[in-house]
């Protein structure tokens, strides 16, 4: 099976708050550094990504940000009436379903219709010929997707259409979509996570959904953010040494000398807990386990997307 | 729960605000909104908790691909049904339950259907299945289906809703409306009166409409879509009335919305945002709570310091020992920086912080140590 960074489509899912976006912007910069051209799209009219690169937001636009790399933020509303042209073949037929207002109510909230268009246009995305002869092709699309349940939503909805729309142009097309991103070879869907419990619980449960409802495997699973590993089991005891004893009982150190040594400790147990998180989704899981550092800076910059790429570079 | 100490040091950005129950004081229900990630579900299992130990009767509603209140109530099971958490030493009752999206649209589709045979063609129309079963959309409208419904019968003291998990906090304000306009009965006309001639032999605008679907989508799409509504029909009346009492009970003084949020910038972007959109549309907007914010540390880094760690420590472990206090510092500087910053933002509104915890919050036990910085 193709390595993640080899594929057409990169699919980034996980729980909320995890730090899709920055990885998913970091897997993009490593799959551009590795020669290969590749946008990265954010769905559901976010635009973070060409903020991290210090560019102006662009929305339904492919920009570029840095060498090889584009990014594009997708709004179903867009997709959905680049579809419609497309399917109808004309602007006038496209622009009167437009303004149907049956039509907007129908479409609004058809279910699934938002995910599938969506899927669509990354599809597109990630084909070696684009459908408009003007766009650039790419040789991979990082999809920066949605949470857990709504991400498995949207990788199952050419299966729903397949099955409320049996034949016509909806039922053709999520059939090729389906394909796709069911074949190894092209798609990757690629989990994020931290590790704690609960984001640990989540991937676990996203593997198993992936398998039953879109009948994908998991290629590989990024855990965010992770601690350094400063200090060894010896270290940590002569620290308990001082953290425990007041300088009433004989300990040494006056009030501030404690404090580091409690804020140290502490930062180790939480780097423990971490590790220990680690293991139980090695355990849990079939897909490579791959850690990311946590990075000190407040907001993710370039500096810190090109420590992540190099990671992910070298690991993956 | 990890080992660590239990209680950690207040933020310094808490300093005399008001707790969670001053925020709540009489209301009925709690909406706890947010985006993902920010601990909204141990959040509301914390309210409804910490009520509860208040003498209420308290229930706690949530959406739950992932089981996450079970997670954080240290269940295994819940349904569709209210389920009574046991609570040791509390004089009032906790009861939880985990929405199933699909049940509740069933339910209603009985309660609604004027007789047998159009409740069976609801149920098997396959539009009307995804739609039931669509994570977007459908688990928001159920979500304050529900919640309505427990109002309504009124046997709880307070209603705790943790909003579904989506990737914007809107979606649980829109995603009805959306649901309702499409179940309204335009739509509804537009597709019997396509069905009753037959297709192509509508009117001739409507007629071009169709047949322009058709081509876009498929005949089969338009022919599902037209049982749907013809089956619907009768029911129409019903659910809009419903939603309308819905969306009511939103708005209604008995009402709180707390916005969850956490110290990280994409976080506070989105709660800014989701303020913003709650005084837009005049909802009670109770108050803010930020979870995880990094305790602040007295001691900041220096060259006396260095020179007293690694008297005490050794050269190697005592520069680990000053590297990492800096670290932290710099880190809970930033989260006092954002708390403030937060608070400007959001128009200076009730705000109650809660520190990072040691360790996960998954049980009773751990919701009560939250509630120690919560109430």
């Amino acid at each position: 099976m193709a390595g993640v960074l080899d594929r057409r489509l990169v699919f980034v899912t996980g729980k909320g708050g995890v730090g899709k976006t920055t990885v998913a912007a970091a897997l993009g910069l490593a799959s551009a550094n590795r020669g290969r051209r590749t946008v990265i799209a954010e769905v559901a009219e976010q635009e973070r990504v060409t903020g991290i690169f210090g560019k102006p937001a662009a929305g339904y636009h492919e920009t570029e940000v840095a060498e090889r790399l584009s990014a594009f933020s997708l709004n179903p509303e867009d997709a959905k009436q680049e579809w419609l042209r497309d399917q109808l073949r004309s602007d006038r037929l496209a622009g009167m379903l437009n303004q149907s207002r049956i039509f907007s109510y129908l479409t609004a909230a058809a279910p699934g219709l938002d995910e599938l268009v969506t899927l669509g246009k990354v599809w597109e995305m990630a084909q070696m010929e684009r459908r408009k002869k003007s766009d650039r092709p790419y040789d991979t699309c990082v999809v920066d997707a949605p949470a857990t349940g709504h991400g498995v939503a949207m990788l199952r909805s050419p299966r729903t259409y397949a099955e409320i729309a049996r034949v016509g142009p909806v039922a053709k097309h999520a059939g090729y979509f389906d394909q796709f991103i069911r074949d190894g070879r092209s798609t990757a869907v690629v989990a994020v996570a931290l590790a704690e419990e609960m984001p640990v619980n989540e991937t676990v449960d996203l593997q198993e959904r992936l398998d039953r409802e879109v009948g994908v495997k998991l290629a590989a699973v990024l855990v965010n953010a992770v601690l350094p590993e400063r200090y060894s089991n010896e270290e940590a005891e002569q620290l308990e040494g001082v953290d425990s004893r007041s300088p009433a009982t004989g300990g040494k150190g006056g009030p501030a000398t404690r404090e580091a040594v409690a804020t140290a400790l502490a930062a180790h147990r939480r780097a423990r807990e971490q590790r220990s998180q680690v293991a139980r989704l090695r355990r849990s899981l079939d897909a490579p386990v791959l850690t990311l550092p946590f990075l000190l800076s407040p907001e993710v910059g370039l500096d810190g997307l090109e420590t992540l790429a190099a990671e992910l570079e070298r690991k993956l | 729960m990890s080992g660590g100490a239990r209680q950690p040091a207040r933020p310094a950005a808490q300093g005399g605000s008001p707790g969670v129950a001053d925020l709540i004081g009489r209301k009925q229900v709690v909406i706890c909104a947010g985006s993902g990630g920010v601990g909204k579900t141990t959040t509301s299992a914390a309210i409804a908790t910490g009520m509860a130990d208040r003498g209420l009767k308290a229930a706690v509603l949530t959406i739950d691909p992932a089981r996450r209140l079970a997670n954080s109530l240290g269940l295994t099971e819940l349904g569709n049904e209210e389920a009574r958490v046991e609570l040791d030493s509390s004089s009032g009752e906790l009861w939880a339950m985990m929405l199933d999206a699909k049940r509740t649209f069933d339910d209603l589709v009985d309660t609604y259907a004027p007789d047998e045979q159009t409740r069976n063609a609801v149920l098997a129309n396959p539009i009307y299945k995804q739609l039931s079963n669509a994570v977007a959309g459908s688990q928001e409208y159920m979500a304050m289906e529900k919640l309505h419904e427990l109002h309504q019968e009124g046997r709880y003291d307070l209603l705790v809703l943790d909003t579904p998990p989506s990737r914007n906090a809107l979606d649980f304000l829109e995603a009805p409306r959306r649901l309702s306009r499409f179940i309204d009965s335009r739509s509804l006309r537009f597709f019997q009166s396509t069905s009753k001639v037959g297709f192509g032999l509508v009117g001739r605008g409507t007629g071009m409409l169709f047949s322009v679907m058709q081509r876009a989508t498929g005949v089969d799409l338009l022919r599902d879509l037209s049982e749907f509504f013809n089956a619907f029909g009768s029911m129409t009346d019903g659910f809009a009335d419903r939603a309308r009492r819905v969306e009511a009970l939103l708005g209604d003084s008995r009402t709180t919305f707390l916005l969850v949020t956490s110290p990280r910038e994409a976080s506070i972007q989105e709660a800014e945002w989701f303020a913003k959109r709650l005084r837009e549309e005049d909802l009670p907007f109770g108050g803010v709570i930020v979870n995880r914010v990094r305790s602040s540390i007295a001691t900041r880094p220096s060259p006396q310091l260095d020179s007293e760690l690694t008297g005490l420590l050794g050269d190697k472990l005592g520069a680990k020992v000053a590297r990492t206090l800096g670290e932290q510092v710099a880190l809970a500087e930033v989260d006092a920086h954002n708390m403030s910053d937060l608070k400007r933002r959001l128009g200076r509104k009730p705000t109650i912080a809660v520190p990072e915890m040691p360790g996960d919050v998954h049980d009773i036990e751990g919701l009560r140590a939250l509630n120690k910085h919560l109430f």
